[in-house]
């Protein structure tokens, strides 16, 4: 446990520090979820519709668009190497990693979208929801971003090819993630839609490490 | 220093390696035992540094065996991995953290032994502790990286090329240190093409024939 406190540590504070990780991803989710209401127009009805939609997109690309420099920088640098060699198992490591990225990209989204419900019109009932499934199901874009990214750390233009690999596999944490914040703002049952996120959201912390350190393993060879 | 004595041997047998479906060595057979150093020397392209990079489990073997202890470690050679340190030509620093922060983050990871900080200043790097790597010359970066092997007590060295990079002083500095490591029964292979302070070292001349000498 304490060395994966140490790794967390050390990629919260390189994302700090670098400046660019989490903050450009709270920025760009707040800049797309923004664009929507000027584009659609001030109707409210049409906003709370799609509002739920339109917020879980924006997660899904803004948690995309730091997935690249997860592994690329340390297999850049040699840190990779010394990291497969290090006393915890590779696939600890990978755990640590995106439990950095989470707090850096995720948390940051999480606190950030209530504000954004209240521009889309969400009404009060639906916030909490929204919290909560947000607050389940971006631990698994993380995870499973992961997996994208260990797959493409040997390629410099790696950036263009995650988002084909990891969308698809996010498409099932958008769908439950919607549709539980849909169920609550129009009257329906929330509670099976956040179990299945939750589910999704387990299964890509059990299954992520083991793939993405394979997948590293394959990389420095 | 602590006094660990490590009861370590390496048998290599008929140790082939492949890349990119090319065959670069095969053949290539040696022991080592505790307090033992071993040099690796060759052209370029000759297979040193992916030697290296075998020993430590970084690379799969395409045919021969890495005994540890006089086990068969043929399945894995995971267990040298956690047994030896690296030092390549690539740092593992990450710029935006100070010497201190990344000599520290290593220690935690590989189990500290000795203080970052004097680790550090063993590689005369006192006065640069809470400075950022990013404004680090090469060859303070590359004392940096060789502090990370002081701070945890590894058996095995697995060092290319150590010697590029470093003035003469530090040069100095690098084979007292190896021979500290050496005399608490560690053990060294290296790759390099100058003597570096393993006069007693066994050379192993790859590129042609590989064999022990």
């Amino acid at each position: 446990m304490n060395s994966f406190l140490t790794i967390l540590k050390r990629d919260v504070r390189l994302a700090i520090r670098d400046g660019n990780t989490g903050g450009m991803a709270v920025a760009f989710f707040l800049i797309v979820v923004t664009l929507f209401p000027l584009g659609v127009g001030p109707e409210l009805p049409i906003l709370a519709r799609i509002s739920a939609g339109v917020i879980w997109a924006a997660a899904l690309l803004s948690a995309l668009l730091s997935l690249d420099g997860l592994f690329q920088a340390d297999f850049e640098d040699g840190a990779l190497d010394l990291f497969a060699l290090s006393d915890p198992p590779l696939e600890y490591v990978v755990a640590a990693k995106a439990v950095a990225h989470w707090v850096v990209t995720g948390l940051p989204i999480i606190v950030a979208a209530p504000f954004l419900a209240i521009l889309m019109n969400i009404p009060a009932d639906g916030l909490w929801i929204l919290i909560l499934s947000m607050t389940i199901g971006t631990p698994g874009l993380s995870f499973i971003g992961a997996i994208g990214a260990a797959l493409t750390v040997t390629l410099k233009q790696g950036g263009a090819l995650v988002p084909i690999l990891v969308l698809p596999l996010y498409i099932p944490i958008l769908i439950f993630g919607v549709s539980a914040i849909d169920s609550a703002i129009f009257g329906g049952n929330p509670v099976p839609s956040l179990l299945i996120l939750g589910a999704i959201t387990l299964f890509a912390m059990g299954l992520a490490p083991f793939a993405a350190a394979a997948a590293l393993r394959a990389a420095l060879e | 220093m602590s006094k660990i004595t490590w009861t370590t041997a390496i048998e290599v047998r008929n140790l082939a390696c492949r890349r990119g479906g090319r065959p670069v060595f095969e053949g290539l057979s040696f022991n080592l035992s505790s307090c033992g150093a071993l040099v690796l020397k060759g052209p370029n392209g000759c297979g040193k540094s992916s030697t290296l990079r075998l020993l430590a489990g970084l690379l799969s073997a395409s045919a021969g065996g890495l005994y540890l202890n006089g086990s068969d470690n043929s399945a894995g050679t995971e267990e040298l991995g956690t047994n030896c340190h690296f030092y390549g030509h690539l740092t593992g620093l990450k710029t935006a953290m100070t010497v201190l922060e990344n000599i520290t983050f290593w220690a935690e990871l590989y189990g500290p032994a000795m203080a970052a900080a004097e680790a550090c200043g063993r590689m005369g790097l006192q006065k640069l502790l809470h400075l950022p790597v990013r404004i680090l010359s090469d060859g303070q970066r590359r004392r940096a990286s060789f502090a990370r092997l002081l701070v945890s007590d590894r058996p095995l060295w697995l060092l290319d090329e150590p010697s590029v990079g470093l003035d003469a002083s530090s040069v100095e500095r690098l084979d007292h240190l190896m021979a500290d490591h050496r005399a608490r029964g560690g053990m060294v292979i290296a790759a390099s093409h100058l003597g570096l302070g393993l006069g007693d070292a066994q050379v192993i001349r790859l590129g042609g024939e590989a064999k022990a000498a």
